[in-house]
């Protein structure tokens, strides 16, 4: 097992809050091509980031020059693959203020991160009878593992409401917290509407009744400034392809003394410190959860995402969307019969704009969009049970990213208008 | 090269059918009913059957989804009801060609208004959401008792939902 050595500081955010978006793009070849003959404008951020040209160079790099499998080599490459692997580890733990490295553990995302939880200490810790609670705004991958988990245990599933804009309804949470509940489990950011829910406060209240807080952090990670410890949760998962790193990898961080506690997830190789035919003991934290040869390549180019988004500096990122979000909520809202769902005012949200756009079916929307060069998501967003709540069977959904402009905003507008006239308005 | 021909996908017939569906509702005593959707756009149909002497004698359907699933469902109905059930695959056929870009297919007046939809098949994407329908009347030809082609069996009633594929859905 290697060792891990506390991480470097993160290199220090610029002082303004302004992105040069042109120098951004630049960064981001993927961006600069025409789709159906016309410039792409890419905002389904919310569904996967695109990835800018140090993703791809240290992907490429490392399995031009390092590749091999790690923790196991006694040879060079096997080193340089293991401190590459490792390195990218501090990198994140780094960007998300995690202090103890050994905390942060490699999943291929959010929502196997999700499952793990589920699958261990929700298995070693839940009984019949016991409470998980969660709301109506969740995405599938925090709802399903949580179904099969009560199923298997007999544990009972209570929801949070939300209100009209979107918003988790608060005025319920003492009935629904209680002595029974043993695990809250909530999105951060909502990726349908883009509400930012309270977590820090839920956390402080689940804690007063002895529950333990999982922050489903799939669509903050890459759009706040999050300090993971500082949200005083017990767990937060994310993905890496969400944050402008390579799909099939992302983290789960876990207080070390409930990583601890819990059985491992997978087993074979890696995960284990001695074993026999009949029995097993298991590897240090982290690598007790990282059974068999992880996604090496992943972690590297995750690495290389950490160092982008920190030399960036996050709070501008952040700043940016919410100005971006702000000048799309005033264009979409000229655009007559549009509705936007989700919090009114830019402040509650993340990069997130869902909305509906008179009897017009939101996969026509999102065909007519795609002519037009801009790509947005239409459907039911994995959040099937928070699309009955609010009583449609889909949405479209623009999301932004840190290289969107206002001219992109502007190009989502027209194409909306131009919508409309096709369907006879 | 330019966009994708929208206004071929989206003529006024395919708004109407959209807007007005025929045969929209539910049968109080089908022969059969069949409940599909599609979990990757979340578009759902529910299609009723009643057939006797080998006529589909009435067809209706409900259920939610884009304007090409819904009008493909309203305008297959409209060529279902009143003729031989026999004649639903070889119409079935002639749809697929369509949409797999037959320009002859698309020009068979047997297809009636379901022509207009022959734009379909520069949209590949879109064309699952207009075989919906037809995968659900498929799969209710499946279900429906012998007694429907051999109408010396008697009847009963045939209930069954199913998803339209495997697919699994994406994102987030």
């Amino acid at each position: 097992m290697s060792t891990l050595a506390p991480p470097d500081p993160a290199p220090s955010a610029p002082p303004t809050p302004l992105l040069d978006v042109e120098r951004i793009r630049e960064e981001f070849p993927i961006l600069h091509q025409q789709v159906h003959g016309k410039p792409l404008v890419y905002l389904d951020n919310a569904a996967s980031t695109q990835k800018p040209r140090a993703v791809i160079e240290a992907l490429d790099a490392y399995y031009r020059r390092d590749n091999a499998n790690v923790h196991r080599g006694l040879h060079e490459l096997s080193n340089r693959a293991t401190e590459a692997y490792e390195g990218a580890r501090l990198r994140v733990a780094s960007l998300f203020g995690i202090a103890d490295p050994a905390e942060l553990v490699w999943t291929r995302g959010t929502t196997e991160a999700l499952n793990l939880v589920a699958w261990t200490w929700g298995q070693a810790n839940l009984r019949a009878g016991d409470e998980v609670l969660l709301s109506v705004m969740e995405h599938h991958s925090n709802l399903v593992p949580w179904q099969l988990l009560a199923q298997r245990t007999g544990a009972r599933l209570r929801f949070l409401d939300i209100d009209d804009q979107g918003r988790l309804d608060l005025s319920a949470l003492d009935e629904l917290l209680t002595e029974r509940t043993r695990l809250v489990s909530l999105a951060h950011v909502s990726n349908a509407l883009g509400t930012v829910n309270p977590v820090r406060q839920i956390a402080e209240r689940a804690h007063a009744v002895g529950a333990v807080m999982l922050v489903d952090g799939a669509q903050s990670a890459p759009h706040l400034p999050v300090d993971i410890p500082a949200l005083g949760c017990d767990f937060y998962a994310f993905s890496g392809h969400k944050m402008c790193g390579p799909t099939g990898i992302g983290g789960l961080w876990g207080r070390r003394t409930l990583l601890e506690a819990m059985p491992p997830f997978l087993g074979g190789g890696d995960m284990i410190d001695v074993v026999e035919l009949e029995g097993s003991t298991w590897a240090a934290l982290p690598h007790k959860f990282e059974a068999g040869t992880p996604h090496i390549a992943g972690a590297v180019g995750m690495g290389a995402a950490a160092d982008f988004l920190a030399g960036i500096g996050r709070d501008a990122v952040c700043a940016h969307e919410r100005a971006l979000v702000g000048y799309a909520l005033e264009r979409l809202a000229e655009v007559p019969d549009l509705r936007v769902w989700g919090p009114r005012d830019p402040a509650e949200r993340s990069g997130v704009v869902s909305f509906t756009l008179a009897d017009i079916h939101p996969h026509d929307l999102a065909t007519i969009l795609d002519a037009e060069g801009v790509a947005v998501r239409a459907g039911h967003h994995c959040t099937q049970p928070l699309m009955r709540r609010l009583g449609v069977s889909s949405t479209a959904r623009a999301s932004f990213y840190l290289y969107n402009t206002p001219a992109e905003v502007d190009r989502l507008a027209d194409a909306l208008r131009h919508a409309r006239k096709l369907f006879g308005y | 090269m330019s966009g994708p021909p929208l206004n071929a996908l989206y003529q006024e017939l395919i708004l109407d059918h959209y807007r007005h569906p025929r045969n929209r509702g539910a049968l109080e005593h089908p022969d059969v009913e069949i409940r599909m959707n599609n979990p990757t756009c979340g578009d759902e149909i529910v299609l009723h059957l009643r057939v006797r002497d080998g006529i589909v004698e009435e067809v209706r359907f409900a259920g939610q989804g884009c304007s090409i699933s819904q009008a493909s469902a309203s305008m297959m109905t409209q060529q279902l009801r009143g003729h031989p059930l026999a004649d639903a695959d070889a119409l079935a056929a002639r749809f697929r060609e369509m949409l797999h870009g037959s320009g002859e297919a698309a020009r068979d007046r047997a297809l009636g208004d379901l022509r207009a939809l022959a734009g379909v098949a520069k949209f590949p994407v879109r064309v699952r959401c207009a075989m919906l329908a037809w995968n659900a009347l498929e799969e209710a030809e499946r279900r429906l008792p012998p007694s429907e082609t051999d109408p010396a069996l008697e009847a009963g009633s045939h209930t069954s939902t199913v998803q339209d594929t495997g697919q699994t859905e994406s994102d987030a």
